[in-house]
């Protein structure tokens, strides 16, 4: 809008200073109705405050948390072979600082609290082996944030490189390489569980919906009749039915569509699943990426003597892409929630290991407790995952130019 | 350039043509898809040969066999299934529908509250949005329901509200009425009501574009309407309804209407998740009308309230309807959740049939037929509405 | 243009998603899956699938260790020693009851073993078969002793919680039905929540079979104040259940359970198997162990089989009661789960 640049020498208007008294006066009291709503809402705060606080701290049984923590986190992975996934981890923090110390420029708050949550964590009551790892989250992001820091523009384009080859290699570590023996035996989809598989079938699903969405996309930009229709039929079907009926037709077509001979696994199954169901939002997604791009590209880019698909290719798709990265988060963090509903198929994702616990006849009755520490891990996972993006967002000023 | 290009087409070997390797490619691709489709079939057509079974939906002329706790329609074990399929149809949209009216109310109260200048408020508001959007539906729900609603005293223990209104684990009851001989005559006098307040309303308008000066046009139509209907209802020699006061008798509460726990925790549950996403929207609608229409606003000397009823919200419906549109899907399909919860929706009942039926393919497609019709007719709606209030690009 | 398309061509496609699948190519039906196929595709494979459950204490639920425990599982561990002479050959595919047959049908499973009750619907149409049942039940209903409720004609008005997807649901309608007691059932998807509702209230009674009832009241939070009424509604013969088609993998799994009785009924348990098949001067005996005849021949295995199963899983009894014995938090009375010779109804054809 304007082209003052940062630097201008305009003084900011003064900051309103208030006492205490005066703070509250005109951001509580201010008016009669104001003071009226003030007293209902701290009325309301502390009506569900106090029965909350005191069921957390004196009636819930956590026990059934820690007892259980294995399961929840892993679920079924052999335990000789869990150190794969601390593993995985490490190098996920790693690389988390390596692009923070390239990426964000200045000293940052956030990434500071990033730091200290998993010290937060390891003083919470572990065995001291836990501890030991859960400190080594952090002790990776900050080596992987301290080689950044020393070349960061080196290291900017190295960490593109590092998330690409991140995930490939961490499903490796996960799922192993030497047949059933060895030092790196696989480990059966089958015993995946808990935390672990809600993110590995969220991120999955997201990497493989990538190209089906930008194609679908594509597709229904098309100028060709059928394959917009094909597009647009694939498309507005998927996204016209609610998730779980495409994750139930799934489990059980699956195996009547192929040929009898094959067999798929169950997670498989909820994989294609994901997939299918986020390309179509993705293609939505990416449609709008399109459409944002003003028609001056294309004719520009036709006037260069580009042919159609080369602008697309070289043109069009890197700015529609790069617009639409916020949303794509937005929708991985959406993804990673609705992933819950493979519950439903009776696999073992964290819901459904916290359904299997409650089956447990040891811990029966303690269904509240389960669900909370549920909830308050996803509510951790996505609001930590939206914060970091946004404060990515502007150091990169990715979706603005 | 141009040309020899011109001159080049007329040469052209059909081969080489664009206009004819456009429509090539798409046959090739549509032959693709169509062969795909039919090995799919194919092999699902054999498999289900394997075990003696041939595709049909002959199965929805069966006795259901099942009973269906919640139902707005008679039903009973004995009637078909396709009967059971329309009662769970009806049971999914009248919780969509429900369900759409209050979280608009909640959403829009809540996106006012986050700009609210009362500190306390606007924080309060902006926690619960934190907080719903960043868990599970399902977590939610199942939360919602095992955690809270069914943990509400026991049926014997009942609070009450007033006299006849009665909160339990068994739900919530509520004193209904029972159409006595005069509701039909009833019904007429209402349909003549409901005439007379469009005539009134159709009136006012025009006197309201003649002068410029809108009399209160929407209060006018529903006094008209209120006042028919009373008299009518006074006027009747009987009145057409009977109150049927609930009262605790045996196990459970007779007389009333009750209103079922996972009915109120499904509905609830995806009131409060939705609203807040509803809440997100509103708020954002509103930044977006600029700053200075509202200060001219107030300028002409409209109050807060009318500045936000007539000024800000017209020109904030335009950013929030189409997104608005998506929650109210959203919200529809997520009905489906209710499975985990005990309601009997469209997606329990159709597992259920399953079950007694063993007819997977059939039961899968009817379902995503019907889910798929639903999200269909309701973006139509919506996009007609769309339509109606887009700003007109002169 | 294609715009105001689209809702007609989504439409287009939901009608073709819906009569796509009506018309029929019952050419090729009843094709016979083979008689062999499943014994060679396990041998292959190296282990036996059981499509089983992970959520009914006593029967089949995850411990912490993520091992998965119970009646139903200790059965697939039998077909496993007696395919493989390994009793950790196994996995399980844990199944919800509504897509159990499903994965029976298309192959992914070899054998259900999931508290599945044998109907005849089950064995035709929906093309499974049902080897010899391990565990008699029936439906009954656990109420509130303070609600006085004796018979079920006491329960008129009131609620009962039941699982969906199970022969239950409709016992119940018919049975209510016939008798002319109107009630209001609440269907849950999982057995977890219909408990904890039933405990808190929200229902007068929860029904399911009596096995069950019994082994989840001694997990209520005061099991003294809840009772099982004495009526049985339904009769509910639990039992693995192989795919139509293979009777070779139908004999293995049948005899494999018949194996498991004729253990209890001669001494045999897991510690003393070794000695009997040393010591024994018995016919039936000692065609049972392999030691005369080849019986597991016959059945397409070696003829230890039976041996490696009472000795590595155990007999019957050994089974029940590590899992549902006097010893355990899920304690049943054995009832009609005994021997013939005690008033029961185990009785194992003759092994010749």
């Amino acid at each position: 809008m304007t082209t003052t640049t940062a630097k201008s020498k305009v003084l900011p208007p003064p900051t309103e200073r208030y006492s205490l008294l005066g703070w509250l006066h005109k951001n509580l009291f201010s008016t009669w109705y104001n003071a009226l709503l003030t007293l209902f809402a701290a009325w309301l705060t502390y009506a569900m405050l106090k029965p909350t606080l005191t069921w957390i701290f004196g009636e819930a049984r956590w026990d059934v948390i820690s007892a259980n923590l294995k399961l929840f986190m892993i679920g079924r992975y052999p335990i000789e072979q869990e150190w794969r996934v601390w593993a995985a981890l490490f190098l996920l923090t790693w690389v988390i600082g390596l692009s923070w110390g390239s990426w964000v420029k200045k000293f940052e708050l956030s990434g500071l609290v990033l730091l200290l949550i998993p010290v937060f964590m390891a003083l919470l009551p572990f065995s001291m082996d836990d501890r030991l790892k859960i400190l080594g989250l952090s002790v990776f992001s900050l080596i992987g944030y301290v080689i950044a820091k020393s070349q960061p523009a080196t290291f900017s384009k190295v960490s593109i490189f590092a998330w690409l080859l991140y995930f490939p290699v961490g499903l490796l570590i996960i799922r192993g390489l030497t047949g059933d023996e060895g030092f790196f035996p696989v480990v059966d989809t089958q015993l995946w569980g808990g935390l672990m598989l809600t993110v590995l079938l969220s991120v999955l699903g997201i990497m493989f919906s990538f190209p089906i969405g930008v194609s679908l996309a594509l597709g229904r930009q098309s100028k060709l009749p059928i394959i917009s229709w094909i597009s647009i039929g694939f498309i507005e079907t998927i996204r016209g039915v609610p998730l779980i009926t495409i994750l139930f037709m799934m489990d059980l077509m699956l195996p009547l569509f192929l040929p009898s001979e094959i067999r798929i696994e169950s997670i498989i199954r909820a994989l294609v699943g994901i997939t299918f169901f986020s390309a179509a939002y993705m293609a939505e997604n990416v449609r709008g990426g399109l459409q944002s791009i003003p028609r001056g590209q294309h004719e520009a880019s036709h006037a260069l003597g580009l042919s159609g698909f080369q602008t697309m290719a070289f043109i069009i798709m890197p700015q529609a892409l790069r617009a639409v990265i916020p949303i794509l988060v937005s929708q991985f963090i959406g993804l990673l929630k609705d992933t819950t509903l493979v519950m439903i198929l009776s696999l073992f994702d964290i819901l459904g290991i916290g359904k299997a616990v409650l089956g447990n006849p040891d811990y029966i009755g303690t269904s509240r407790e389960v669900y909370l520490f549920i909830a308050a891990v996803f509510w951790i996972l996505s609001y930590g995952m939206s914060y970091a993006s946004q404060r990515l967002e502007t150091a990169l000023g990715l979706g603005e130019r | 350039m141009e040309k020899t290009h011109t001159t080049q087409q007329a040469t052209i070997p059909f081969w080489r043509d664009e206009r004819v390797l456009r429509v090539l490619g798409q046959i090739i691709f549509l032959i693709a898809v169509i062969v795909f489709g039919y090995y799919i079939y194919n092999n699902m057509i054999t498999a289900l040969a394997k075990q003696g079974m041939t595709p049909s939906f002959a199965f929805l002329n069966q006795t259901a066999g099942f009973d269906i706790g919640e139902r707005l329609i008679e039903y009973e074990r004995a009637d078909f299934n396709k009967r059971a399929v329309l009662v769970a149809v009806l049971n999914t949209v009248q919780v969509s529908i429900v369900g759409i009216i209050l979280s608009t109310i909640l959403g829009v109260f809540l996106g006012i509250a986050r700009l609210s200048t009362n500190f306390l408020v606007a924080k309060l508001s902006s926690i619960y949005l934190e907080i719903l959007r960043n868990i599970p539906l399902l977590v939610l729900l199942i939360f919602w329901y095992t955690g809270i609603f069914i943990t509400l005293p026991r049926v014997k223990e009942a609070i009450s509200l007033g006299t006849s209104i009665f909160i339990s684990n068994r739900g919530m009851v509520i004193p209904w009425g029972i159409p006595t001989e005069t509701w039909r005559a009833y019904l007429i006098v209402l349909g003549v009501g409901i005439v007379l307040s469009a005539i009134v309303n159709w009136q006012l308008n025009l006197v309201g574009k003649r002068t410029g000066r809108p009399p209160l046009v929407t209060l006018w139509t529903i006094i008209t309407f209120l006042a028919v209907a009373i008299i009518g209802w006074i006027a009747l020699p009987q009145s057409p309804l009977t109150l049927d006061l609930p009262t605790l008798q045996g196990l459970n509460f007779k007389g009333g209407y009750t209103f079922s726990p996972e009915y109120l925790a499904l509905l609830s549950g995806l009131v409060i998740y939705t609203a807040a996403f509803v809440g997100e929207i509103v708020r954002a609608g509103i930044l977006s009308v600029s700053k200075g229409q509202i200060e001219a606003s107030r300028a002409l000397g409209l109050n807060a309230f009318q500045t936000l009823r007539l000024i800000v919200f017209p020109q904030a419906m335009r950013v929030i309807v189409p997104p608005l549109t998506s929650q109210y899907l959203n919200l529809t399909k997520n009905s489906s959740l209710a499975v985990a919860i005990g309601y009997p929706d469209l997606f329990a009942i159709a597992g259920t049939m399953h079950n007694q039926t063993g007819r997977s393919v059939e039961v899968i497609a009817l379902m995503m037929g019907i889910y798929l019709s639903t999200s269909l007719i309701t973006s139509v709606f919506m996009n007609f509405y769309n339509k109606k209030i887009k700003l007109v690009e002169r | 243009m294609s715009k105001k398309l689209f809702p007609i061509v989504a439409l287009l496609m939901v009608l073709a998603l819906v009569f796509g699948s009506l018309p029929v190519a019952a050419g090729n039906a009843a094709q016979e899956a083979g008689y062999g196929a499943t014994l060679a595709t396990v041998q292959e494979r190296g282990y036996v699938i059981c499509g089983g459950n992970a959520s009914v204490p006593g029967f089949g639920f995850l411990d912490e260790a993520g091992d998965y425990q119970g009646f139903d599982i200790d059965f697939c561990k039998a077909v496993a020693a007696a395919v493989f002479g390994d009793a950790e050959a196994y996995e399980i595919r844990p199944l919800s009851s509504q897509e159990r047959f499903s994965a029976l049908q298309s192959g992914e499973i070899d054998v259900l073993i999931r508290n599945t009750t044998w109907t005849l619907t089950r064995d035709t149409e929906v093309g499974a078969n049902f080897v010899h049942t391990t565990f008699y039940d029936g439906q009954g209903f656990i109420v509130r002793k303070a609600d006085g409720i004796n018979t079920l004609e006491d329960m008129d008005g009131g609620t009962v919680c039941v699982q969906t997807g199970t022969t239950t649901e409709a016992n119940l309608a018919d049975t209510f039905a016939a008798r002319g007691i109107s009630y209001e059932p609440v269907v849950y998807e999982d057995v977890e929540t219909g408990w904890t509702t039933y405990e808190e209230g929200r229902c007068d009674s929860y029904t399911t079979d009596k096995s069950g009832l019994v082994a989840r009241q001694t997990l209520l939070s005061v099991p003294e104040d809840h009772m099982i009424l004495d009526e049985t509604i339904s009769k509910e013969p639990l039992g693995p259940v192989v795919r139509h088609g293979d009777d070779q993998w139908f004999d293995i799994v049948q005899w494999t359970v018949f194996a498991t009785f004729f253990a209890e009924e001669h001494g045999i348990t897991s510690e003393n198997a070794a000695d009997m098949m040393a010591a024994t001067t018995n016919p039936r005996e000692m065609s049972f162990f392999g030691a005369e005849g080849d019986l597991g021949v016959k059945l397409g295995l070696s003829n230890d089989w039976a041996y490696n199963i009472v000795s590595l899983v155990g007999n019957y009894a050994e089974i029940y009661n590590r899992n549902l014995g006097p010893d355990t938090a899920t304690y049943i009375p054995r009832g009609l789960n005994s021997l013939y010779t005690d008033g029961g109804l185990l009785y194992a054809p003759p092994f010749r």
